[in-house]
């Protein structure tokens, strides 16, 4: 049963949570803040440790790092690693009995340290940030070919700067989701999807960049300021209702930082953007899918958002879908690794002996014995198709977005035949 | 010990690449420009000398588009004096090119003196055969040596480094190289840093790159370019249509009839 309102604007977004910090907020003020009292009522339970996914690898997980904090020796956690390995998952955050916000404030501000100090960042965590500063996406594919992959879209996807109108929704169509082969198909069935419903949309095709959720949350603030004071430049050439985004990051972005920068647009995420138009899509949703489905719930959404039951809801109305359960969802929901510059780090952990979380997250999938583990992140498609390669199962398995799933099961238009 | 990093802009060959109207050069205003990688790897060597043995590293480069951001990021990065060299000048030869860097160092250190280091990127995308770096150190009168990958200074020897040359096929060639110099660097003993791009700002905001006027001589030597083009489509690719099954059962077909399969 879906509650919850999935669409509000940024200072909605920040009347709902309350102002997680200041732009300035730092490691010297931040006993000053709100957010810093907090910290100072940390009982030192260590359920934070307890429920991070690399906990274990941590010298100073975020127990340790209040108590260092407090203790006025937070500057000794800055030269090691551990925060490198936090995924940004927010599970610590979602499961602190104080309400302490750590993903939110404390722990982006240890990691900007951290980063500040490595003598060495990783190759590919420093190649990917390189490579959005010059060319707005992390893997290093030129900016003028970013909306390329609607020339090979079956349904028209309208370009912002072509139609020179405004429109009921603008789609942000994000970095995986327009360059990689897996992300376009995501974006075209989201195309088909949106054709099919009658949604007047359209995408800013080359004039979008990164949102920089990643660039944020792994604390290169100075490249996140310039994406966003970017971005926001071209939101205000268009007129347009609302926004939407399939990527559950830049979804992040949007609704906890940008408001920070004066973003005031009502924006959502596809999957609970779909999900209120499902008596409209359900009758479409002819063909037949035969599929036992095992739903992930991506931690931008679902932990941090709370949007745990629409991307369910939408799999339950394709006809054959059986959904099954994995032993950690919803709330319990183990991330795939990709957060918080993790996306990039899988080298970096791998050297350290640590095992990749998409691994340890696709055994529950195998273990329930579906055919289909859907997502809702465009970072899961790689992460969980890769690991799907390195992990013993015998019965075969696909990775499909809820949307991929959606179109496959839509009735062809008389277009489309 | 001093480092003059001689930095090098070439066209961003991640961006679609298109040629002017006259045939012969790149199209200006449809490509971007970026520091080419080997003098990325050549300023990140003087950073690794200034770090271990303490260097002043001064960063030069002749007046190119987006070579501004390129020099704030090489101050963020620990250079002490970051200069341009005007005018901007299309096409430039890579002997045209290396008589104004040649002007340029005697304007700065009129005759460079035993603790100077100059140092160029090995190639680039517009000189693959690496020919600015040696012919900078003829103009000038000074010894040269390219493709290095290490350079140490001689302990107990002012003026002296060690440097370390690579040839194919995996050999090493170990040098004592007398200052001043000019090195090609092939590639810096590590990766190229990381500078948060707080850091660029903050020197963008300092506004501290220097200018400096320097006129080519422009001679009728060298190479010219006669024209410039994409390579032709000869029409021998074969596109393989259709379903997983008929693409697999045509390519074995064409791995059999080209003796790759028995």
């Amino acid at each position: 049963m879906i509650t919850k309102p999935s669409e509000l604007t940024g200072s909605e977004y920040i009347k709902e949570e309350g102002l997680t910090c200041q732009l300035d907020t730092g490691i010297d003020n931040i006993f000053d803040t709100e957010e810093g009292r907090k910290i100072l009522s940390c009982i030192q339970c260590g359920t934070c440790v307890g429920t991070c996914p690399y906990g274990e690898h941590m010298e100073y997980p975020p127990r340790r790092i209040i108590r260092m904090l407090r203790g006025g020796m937070i500057d000794e956690i800055f030269t090691t690693d551990s925060l490198l390995k936090c995924v940004a998952c927010y599970a610590c955050m979602v499961k602190c009995p104080r309400g302490i916000r750590l993903s939110d404030v404390l722990l982006p501000i240890v990691k900007e340290q951290t980063l500040a100090n490595l003598k060495q960042i990783p190759a590919e965590l420093q190649s990917s940030l390189q490579n959005t500063l010059r060319y707005g996406n992390p893997m290093g594919e030129s900016s003028r070919r970013r909306v390329n992959w609607i020339k090979s879209s079956p349904s028209p996807v309208p370009v912002m700067s072509e139609i020179k109108r405004p429109v009921d929704v603008l789609w942000f169509v994000e970095c995986y989701t327009s360059y990689y082969s897996r992300g376009q198909d995501n974006s075209k069935a989201l195309a088909r999807l949106m054709n099919a419903l009658g949604i007047d949309f359209a995408v800013l095709g080359n004039e979008e960049k990164c949102a920089g959720d990643c660039g944020q949350l792994t604390w290169e603030s100075g490249l996140f300021e310039t994406l966003t004071d970017y971005n926001m430049e071209i939101f205000r050439k268009y007129k347009f209702n609302r926004i939407i985004t399939g990527d559950t990051h830049a979804f992040n972005a949007f609704r906890i930082r940008y408001p920070l920068y004066g973003f005031d647009y009502k924006v959502e995420h596809t999957t609970p953007f779909i999900a209120r138009y499902l008596d409209q899509l359900k009758p479409k949703l002819k063909k037949k899918l035969d599929y036992t489905v095992t739903y992930h719930d991506a931690c931008c959404l679902g932990r941090r958002a709370g949007f745990y039951e629409e991307g369910r809801e939408l799999l339950k109305a394709i006809p054959g879908v059986n959904l099954v359960e994995m032993t950690h969802n919803r709330t319990n929901s183990i991330c795939c690794g990709g957060g918080g510059g993790g996306m990039w780090l899988d080298t970096y952990f791998k050297e350290k002996g640590m095992e990749r979380l998409s691994e340890r997250r696709i055994k529950e999938a195998i273990a329930t014995g579906a055919d289909v583990l859907a997502v809702s992140c465009p970072y899961e498609i790689y992460r969980f198709e890769d690991a799907l390669k390195t992990v013993d199962h015998d019965k075969p398995m696909i990775v499909r977005d809820v949307v991929e799933l959606l179109a496959e099961s839509l009735e062809e238009t008389d277009d489309e035949r | 010990m001093n480092i003059i990093v001689l930095m090098k802009m070439v066209p961003d060959v991640v961006e679609p690449l298109e040629i002017a109207e006259d045939g012969k050069n790149l199209d200006k205003e449809a490509i971007r420009m970026m520091a080419s990688e080997s003098s990325e790897h050549a300023l990140e060597q003087a950073l690794i000398l200034k770090d271990s043995v303490g260097a002043e590293v001064t960063v030069a480069a002749i007046e190119a588009p987006e070579l501004d951001d390129a020099l704030f990021s090489a101050s963020a990065k620990g250079a002490v004096r970051v200069i341009k060299i005007t005018p901007e000048q299309d096409g430039l030869r890579a002997d045209i090119s290396a008589s104004v860097l040649k002007e340029f160092i005697k304007q700065e250190c009129g005759s460079p003196g035993s603790d100077t280091l100059i140092f160029t990127g090995s190639q680039a995308i517009d000189d693959l055969q690496g020919e600015l770096g040696p012919t900078l150190a003829e103009q000038l009168g000074l010894p040269f040596i390219g493709v290095v990958t290490s350079i140490k200074p001689v302990e107990g020897e002012e003026g002296k480094v060690t440097a370390i040359k690579e040839y194919s096929g995996g050999l090493r060639g170990e040098y004592e190289v007398a200052l001043p110099a000019v090195v090609g660097i092939q590639a810096a003993e590590q990766p190229s840093r990381y500078v948060p791009f707080a850091k660029i700002r903050a020197a963008m905001k300092s506004g501290s790159i220097e200018s400096t006027e320097i006129t080519p001589e422009v001679e009728g030597r060298g190479v010219e370019i006669a024209r410039m083009y994409v390579p032709e489509v000869t029409g021998r690719a074969e596109m393989i249509e259709g379903d997983p099954e008929t693409v697999a059962a045509r390519l074995i077909e064409i791995f059999k009839q080209n003796g790759i399969l028995g």
